[in-house]
This record gives C-alpha cells, structure tokens and sequence, in this order.
C-alpha cells in the first residue's frame, strides 16, 4: 500500500469509486481503503438499482442536483465504460383522485429539476406497457429517462479504470483515525498502516458519520433506513413487470416498487425501517409481508412459488435530510459525501464531478497525458453469438466449461473474474461479476465448484475461501477432534 | 466433412435415469446413443451419496450410492451403441423438421450442435434454497443445502461446520444428519414444518434415533443470527397453517444450517424445448411410455418427479429407453385412446398422467403416486367411467414414500374414459 498520496477515499461503494474513477484522470496519486474484502459490499449491493429520472426530490436540493446531473452522466458514461444499464422508463401509478393529484406534483417538480419528458398517461395505457398491473391503478407518471443498472459492475468498472490510471484500491483495510494538524488534514490511520495525505474524501456510506468524526466533524449523523427485498426467478417476469413500476410516494420513501433488472429477474420491494443497527440487514417476516402487500397494490397477482432471494439495505439517512457534499467545515482537506442515500447510485458521478473539481481547483491537478480511457467488460458467454463462443472456447478452453448451470457461466469469466485489476477474492465477489450463482439455485450446485477454482487460482486452501465478509470462512478441515460431539 | 450424424437416442443427463435409459435403449434395438453429462463423470447425485441402501429393488443386491451408479455404468460402458460425453453442458433443445437438435458445448469440442431422432430428458433435480422458502434473518456464510454439503463432506473431503442445525425432514436431511455425526460433528437438532417427517422411516431410525439426534416436528427457523458466519438459530412452533406461533420461540447456537426443504425437477431446457409442464410435480406430462407432450421427446427419473428410491428412477428410465428405440426404429404403434389419469382424494400425484394405447396394445401400466398426507389402513381406489378398476388395501401411506401400483394388461385394454386415482378410508 502507497504511504503517501494526494488523497485518500474512505469506503468503495459506488460513491467512493466514482470519486476514484474521476480522481484518476487528473495527476493525482490516489487510494481507496475499503474495509471489506471486495468493494460494492455496503448499501451498493442491496438497493433498488434504478437510476431514477430526478423528479422525487425537493428542487433546489443537493439530491435534485445530482440526481438530475447523474442521470445525465450515465447516459454517456454507459458506453465508454461498459455499463450494463437499460434505459426502462419508470411508471409512478395513482389509483385514486388524491395520487393523482400528487402525480401532477410531481411533474411539475420534476421540471424544475430539469427532468425531460415527463408525462401523465391513463391506466389503460399503462396495461398496454405493463400487462400484469392492477386495474384499479388510473394513471401514471411516465419517465422515460429513468433506468435500471447493475451497480456493483459499476463500482468495479469503476475501480478497475482508476487502478488502470494508477490509482490503488487496498480491501480489508479500515479507517481508524484521521490526522489533523493545525486544522489540516495530513494523514488516515487504517488497519494496514498510515498514509500521508492533504486530502481524504469520506464515503462511508453509513458510517460517514463515524469517519468525519475522526477528523473532529461532529455536523451531522447517519440514521440507518433498512429497506427489504424479494427477488424473483427469471421464469416469473412475465406475470411481472419489464420496467421500473412505483406506487405515489410517501414521506419517508419512494413507496414498494416491482422492478426489473438488468439481467431478467424482478424484485419487489423495500420497506422502510428506521432505528434499525448500522450492520441490520436481516429480513424480518414483518417486513417481507409488508412488501408483498406492498407490491400486489401494483402487480395483483404475485408468483411467489418463484421467489429465490430475500435482502436487506441501509439508506444512509443524514440529520440534514439531503445529501452532505463538499469541504468539511471542521478540517481543511476533509471532503465529504455522507447522507447518500436514494438518489445516490444515480447521483454518484455527478457527485464525484463535484468533489473533484473541487480537489482540482484547491492542488491545480493536470489532467494526465496518459489517461487510459473507460473499461472493457469481460466478455460474457451466454450473451456471445455462436461464433463469438466458438471462439472464446478456441482462445481458452475454459470458456467451454459450464460452472454455473442457471445463469451459464463458464470457468473462463471466473477465472477472468478473479484475475481482474479489482479481482474477486470471495465467493460472493464472484457473483457479483460473473453472476455465478446468482439464479435460481443460488449456489447450490456452483458453490463448491467456485471454491475450487478461487481456491486454485488464488493459491489458497479450500477452507481459507470466504463467502463475503471478512469472517466468512465456508468449509473446515476435516481434521476436528470431535469437541462435545458423540 | 462426414456425412451429418443423427443419433437415434440422445440422452441429456447421466446420471443413474440417463445410464438406465441407455442400457434399455440398447438392448431395445436403437443402434446410435448419445448420453451428455455436464458433470465430469456420469453417476449424477449418487456419486456423493456413499452410504448404502441403494439397488435392493432394481439390482436385487445393497449397494452404496456411487456402487449403484458404477453398476449403471458397467451395464453400458462397453455397448458400442452407446457414446458418452462427459463435461459437457446441455445448453438448448430444438425440434428441427421432424429431429431434435442438441446444442452443447464442452472444453474440447467447443460449442456443438448434435442430431437425435428422439431425446430423452434425464436431468435430474436440484435442491430447494433457502430463498424459496424465505427464512428470514442475516445472510452469513453457513447456510448450505443438504446436497451441497454433502458434496464437500463426501466428494471433496470438507467439513461445512461443526454444529449443525438442520432444517427439513427430507432423506437427504436425514442421512447429512448421521453423516455429520460420524464425521465428529454435533447435530443439534433436525426441524421440520410439518406434523410428519418427510423422509423414509428407515431414515429417522438409522440417522436420528440411532445418534440421539432430536426431530422438532411443527417447528422452523424464524430467524438466522450472525453477519459473516451463521451464531445460531431462532426456531419456532408452527400452527396448523404452518404459521409461526408467537411466543414460542427459542434459540439454538450453531455455526452452520442445512436445508432440506425439497427438490424441483431440472426443467428449463425441457420448457424452451416446449414440453407441457404438469403443475404439482413440476416435471413433464408422460405417458405409459414415458413420451412426454411432444412426439419423439421422452423423459425419465427426478427431472419428472422427485423420486425417494433411485431404483424406481431406474425402472421408469427403462421404460422410455425402450419406447424411444422403438420410435427412433420407426416401430411405434400410432395411439388410438387416450386416457388421462388424475389424482383423487388423498392423492397428490400420479405419473403417468396419461395412458396411450394403440390398436391391440397389451401391457400393463405401473403407476406411481404420493399421498397427501400420512394415513394408515387405507385402500388405494382406481376408477374409470364404468365404476371400480381396481382396489388394493395398504396398511400404511407416507407422502414420503412413493406408492407403486401394476395395473394389468388385461384391465388396461378394457379402461373405459379417464381414470382417477384415490386413497380412500383416510382421516
Ligand atoms: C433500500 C434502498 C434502495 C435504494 N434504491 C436506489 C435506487 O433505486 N437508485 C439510486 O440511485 N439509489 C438507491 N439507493 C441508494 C444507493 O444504494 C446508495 O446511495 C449508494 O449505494 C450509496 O453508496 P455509497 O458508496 O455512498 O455507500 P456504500 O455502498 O454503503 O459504501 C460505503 C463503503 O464504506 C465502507 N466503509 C465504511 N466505513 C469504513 C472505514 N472506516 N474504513 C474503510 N471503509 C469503510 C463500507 O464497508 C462500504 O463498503 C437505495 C438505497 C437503499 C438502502
Ligand atoms: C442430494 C440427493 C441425495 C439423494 N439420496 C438418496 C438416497 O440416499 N437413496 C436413494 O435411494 N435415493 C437418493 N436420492 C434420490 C436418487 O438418487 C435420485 O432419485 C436419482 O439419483 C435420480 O436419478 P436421475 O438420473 O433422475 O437424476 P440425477 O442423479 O440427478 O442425474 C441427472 C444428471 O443429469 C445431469 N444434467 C442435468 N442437466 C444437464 C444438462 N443441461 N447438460 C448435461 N447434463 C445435465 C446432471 O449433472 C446429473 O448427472 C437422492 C437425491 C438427491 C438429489
């Protein structure tokens, strides 16, 4: 690990990795410490995934800013960085004289925040799009500007083209202190050892909080917001929905949805739940009911015999109610990006546009001669043609050798997935690049078989592999004494 | 270039159905065999079930799970009829002007589309996960299915954990539960939804009684405890709705859960291919012969119905090993009646689900069925539009235990309209 850099990001969900990737075009030496064994382990890997059209949002707020912006962002940044994003459209769906009144806020809103091509359709056409929803619902707002995404490809496509451009990614390694000295930053303290910097940007996402109070920023708190979910089998979208459906919103969130992803599943959900721990992402029956009642208001009949996951996400909720970004007031070089709650998947390369100017005006940073532009998505065999297999296989064997039976992935993309720049190292880092058990077995049939190749191609024994977090060890030795056991 | 193979049989999955189906079709008259197997060697879920018990009904001998499939194996290995590919995964299954083509693809051959006069469909199951069930609670690591477990414990020589807690009935819960007790482990307890146990009761005795292992039976898992690795579990009583009760929860530390909640036919090529699915045992419709909705395609063991004994898998995997030789032979009778079979009172499923004969047909037809709920001193009831087919008393019926019944040729040429199947004299 670098002792010493320009600056130093705090947490790699897809807000640090954003500031990462647009840190790494100016010539500036960067880190980002992630406490976790892979980044996109905090609220980037349980959320809704919708980059939303920018409407819900009180104009004038940060969150509408960077909303609006974001979502502007994404459209370009999708190619160049190999994005896997699908421009859907989302549906806000009223069924009584009260919600559709709120829909007529909510497009006049969504035009002060600038957002295009809002429109209020009648139920009946809403069916012709989406044939499964509820007769009773009697209009909609129409944006076609929203999207959904894949957000953990896009925190590692992000990484991976910062660490191309020099930048170093350090997992499993925490931020404990942060130095200020004659109130200026200096350096961070991690679990790995120190390193000197003028600049630190805190994005750790619920616990950004805890990280600007080292540095004697006591502003605000973080008040965790769980939101639950169901995911669904690929075979259930057809009683579903293609795009992004959303209730009238409420106070405290956008309502439970029912949603497409990028890759052919649906979701339902998330509740909202406040005074939950900032580590809580259980599921509660509770919850689950509520989101299932939640959604048949959308979608009457829901194929539940098809359900294969359930997950829970914290949403950062700051004591200001918007996003808190910029210059801390409390020491200089301290950048923050903490409350980033929903909109923050959309918001994140607006949001580290903004930080970065910032650093750039303050170091008078160059952007680099040598700038390695986007990333190149590993290649993905079910979506290859025939002839594209026939050649993957006829480069590398792998590739005809079938791991994950649901999703079709073979050992060739996890063996790619591994040696990537931000490499898998956990059976669950695996998923979230390849999709490796990520269908309807969940595992069941490619876990041990994944084990074995994270185990071979990392040169490590069987029970050294962790499924995701730090401590979770899957498979132990053999050589146990027995203990209390008959 | 050669001239364009088609195979008169080709088998997708070989395991112990698929091994079966290609011995049978051999010895029926089919002179080209194709079994592709995903795995690197056939044997399918036996390979990992080294405990014995296998093979007293279809082999007439005990056998353990990897000594079944080995025998399996023998029978076809050195038929030159019969080629095997193994680490070769079936991706897709078309019907093509009148054939069926087979698209796979493997690390030496690369991607390959092979030809078959008839297919027969031997896939298989696969474990029910945790999120069809919906146990709430964290996601650590510690939370495996039976089968899987049984894999690393038996195959590749790991321990999952060592306290265990597992959740479901079904045999393969059973037999993990002694398996990790000789293996050192402690088995805190085994839990199951239901009023009954789901596995065989040879099973609850050699697996739980045997080692002190106690059944909660009307009790689950209401929640999961720990964040990386499982801590422990919160159990509680269930209703008779299967509703947890409030107020009767307790916890149990373990380190480690096994799910044994069910299998589900591996369908999904057979339902892109556009075969008609039956919705109770999530498998194809067949007939008598194992022919499923479409002409030529045939399919045989757990990818139809979950089966408790493989040597069952073995008998029906026989039967459409014959009936697709003689359809590739060109042989086949064109059927003339068609019967439906449905489940009645008491009884869940019933395989075939259809009786096809053609002009003069002579045989007779096994059917197998599952209860819907155990009962004893029952008689099994077979019905057609004249009244009573048939009537046999069994002292004792288990959802658990798959019940087989012969219906004799010369009752079979005179089945008037559709037939239903029922347990009658239950509670
Ligand atoms: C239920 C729900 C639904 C949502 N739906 C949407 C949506 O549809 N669209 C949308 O745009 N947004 C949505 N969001 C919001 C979006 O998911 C978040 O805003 C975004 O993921 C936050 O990313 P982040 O990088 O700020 O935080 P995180 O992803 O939580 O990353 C923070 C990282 O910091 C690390 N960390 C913390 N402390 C330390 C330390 N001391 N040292 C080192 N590392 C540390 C953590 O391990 C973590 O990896 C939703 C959120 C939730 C909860
Ligand atoms: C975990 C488990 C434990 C069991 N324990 C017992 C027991 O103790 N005693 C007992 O009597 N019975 C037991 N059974 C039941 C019995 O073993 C099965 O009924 C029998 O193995 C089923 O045979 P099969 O050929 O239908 O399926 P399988 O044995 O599952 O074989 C199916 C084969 O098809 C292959 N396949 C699937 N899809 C494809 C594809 N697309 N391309 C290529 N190949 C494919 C699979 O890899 C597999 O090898 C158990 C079953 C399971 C699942």
């Amino acid at each position: 690990m670098k002792k010493k850099a320009d600056v130093v990001v705090i947490g790699g969900g897809i807000t640090g990795t954003a500031v990462l990737a647009a840190l790494a075009r100016y010539d500036l030496e960067c880190v980002l410490v992630e406490r976790e064994p892979d980044i996109s382990m905090g609220t980037t890997k349980a959320n809704s995934a919708v980059l939303h059209a920018g409407f819900d949002a009180p104009t004038g707020s940060m969150k509408a800013k960077m909303n609006a912006r974001g979502n502007e962002m994404y459209h370009e940044l999708a190619d160049e960085f190999g994005l896997d994003i699908k421009w859907t459209g989302s549906y806000v769906c009223a069924s009584d004289d009260e919600g559709v009144k709120t829909l007529e806020e909510l497009k006049a809103r969504g035009e002060a925040n600038g957002v295009k091509g809002l429109e209020i359709i009648a139920g009946d056409k809403v069916r012709d799009k989406e044939p499964n929803l509820s007769k009773d619902i009697k209009a909609a707002l129409w944006a076609p500007t929203a999207g959904i995404c894949w957000p953990f490809g896009m925190a590692i496509a992000f990484a991976e083209n910062a660490i191309a451009n020099g930048a170093e990614v350090v997992r499993e390694c925490e931020a404990t202190g942060i130095r200020v000295e004659d109130g200026k930053v200096t350096a961070v303290e991690t679990t790995q050892g120190d390193i000197e910097t003028r600049f630190v940007v805190d994005a750790a996402g619920v616990y950004a909080d805890a990280v600007a109070a080292m540095a004697g920023d006591k502003s605000f708190t973080i008040n965790p917001r769980k939101g639950e979910y169901i995911l669904f089998d690929k075979t259930a979208k057809d009683s579903l929905v293609s795009s992004v459906v959303f209730p009238v919103p409420t106070k405290t969130s956008k309502g439970i949805l029912v949603c497409a992803t990028t890759h052919g599943n649906v979701f339902i959900g998330p509740n909202a739940q406040d005074d939950c721990g900032r580590e809580d992402v259980s599921v509660t029956p509770a919850g689950m009911d509520e989101i299932i009642a939640g959604a048949k208001r959308l979608v009457p009949n829901i194929p539940m015999g098809a359900s294969i996951t359930e997950f829970a996400g914290l949403r950062a909720v700051s004591s200001t109610g918007d996003f808190i970004l910029g210059e801390s007031d409390a020491a200089d070089g301290l950048l923050l990006a903490a409350g980033i709650q929903s909109p923050g998947l959309t918001s994140a390369p607006a949001i580290a546009e903004y930080l970065t100017d910032i650093i750039v005006k303050k170091t008078g940073a160059k952007e680099r001669t040598n700038y390695v532009k986007g990333h190149k998505a590993a290649p993905v065999f079910r979506e290859a043609s025939d002839e594209e297999k026939a050649a993957l296989i006829a480069k590398d064997a792998r590739y005809g050798r079938v791991i994950c039976r649901c999703e079709t992935i073979t050992e060739g993309e996890i063996v790619e997935a591994i040696h990537g720049l931000c490499g898998a190292t956990t059976v669950d880092g695996v998923k979230r690049r390849t999709r490796a058990g990520m269908g309807r077995c969940q595992g069941g049939f490619c876990g041990p078989r994944v084990i074995e190749i994270l185990s071979r191609e990392l040169g490590k024994r069987v029970p050294e592999i962790r499924k995701d977090g730090v401590k979770s060890y899957m498979y132990y030795d053999k050589s146990y004494d027995g203990g209390d056991a008959k | 270039m050669t001239e364009k193979k088609i195979y008169d049989i080709v088998i997708i999955g070989g395991g112990p159905g698929g091994l079966s189906a290609a011995k049978s079709a051999a010895e029926n008259g089919a002179k080209s065999i194709l079994v592709l197997e995903r795995d690197r060697e056939v044997g399918g879920i036996l390979q990992q079930c080294v405990h014995n018990g296998f093979g007293l009904h279809h082999f007439k001998e005990e056998l353990t799970g990897p000594g079944y499939a080995q025998k399996c194996y023998d029978l076809v290995k050195d038929r030159l009829e019969v080629e095997i590919m193994t680490d070769t995964m079936v991706l897709h299954i078309r019907e093509s002007e009148g054939t069926k083509v087979v698209t796979a693809v493997n690390p030496k051959n690369g991607l390959m589309n092979v030809e078959g006069k008839t297919v027969i469909l031997t896939m298989g199951c696969r474990e029910r996960t945790r999120g069809a069930i919906r146990i709430p609670g964290y996601r650590p690591a510690g939370v495996y299915t039976a089968g899987a477990a049984q894999r690393m414990v038996n195959m590749e020589g790991y321990l999952p954990g060592h306290k265990i807690v597992i959740l479901g009935s079904g045999d393969i819960g059973l037999i993990m539960a002694r398996r990790m007790s000789l293996e050192g482990c402690k088995v805190e307890a085994v839990l199951e939804i239901c009023p009954f146990s789901n596995g065989l009761t040879r099973n609850i005795v050699q697996c739980l009684n045997d080692y002190d292992i106690p059944l909660y039976l009307s009790h689950t898992i209401t929640g999961i405890k720990g964040k990386d690795r499982v801590e422990g579990v919160t159990v509680s009583k269930v209703d008779d709705k299967m509703r947890p009760i409030a107020g009767t929860e307790f916890d149990i530390d373990c380190d480690t859960i096994l799910l044994s909640v069910g299998l589900i036919p591996e369908n999904e090529l057979s339902r892109e291919l556009g075969v008609a699915i039956h919705p109770r045992t999530n498998g194809p419709v067949v007939d008598q012969h194992r022919e499923t909705s479409m002409d030529g395609v045939f399919a045989a063991g757990n990818v139809v119905h979950v089966h408790d004994l493989v040597d069952f898998v073995s008998d029906e995997a026989e039967i459409a090993g014959k009936f697709a030789a003689i359809k590739a032979n060109g042989e086949a009778q064109p059927a003339k009646k068609d019967i439906a079979v449905n489940p009645g009172d008491g009884v869940n499923t019933c395989v075939p689900q259809h009786i096809r004969l053609a002009d003069g047909a002579d045989e007779s037809v096994r059917l197998f069925m599952r209860a819907r709920s155990p009962e004893r001193k029952v008689t099994l009831h077979i019905t057609d539009a004249n009244g009573d087919v048939m009537k046999k008393p069994l002292p004792i019926v288990k959802p658990s235990e798959m019940i087989a019944v012969d219906i004799p040729a010369a009752k079979v040429k005179a089945l008037a309209g559709d037939v239903t199947v029922s347990i009658e004299g239950g509670k």
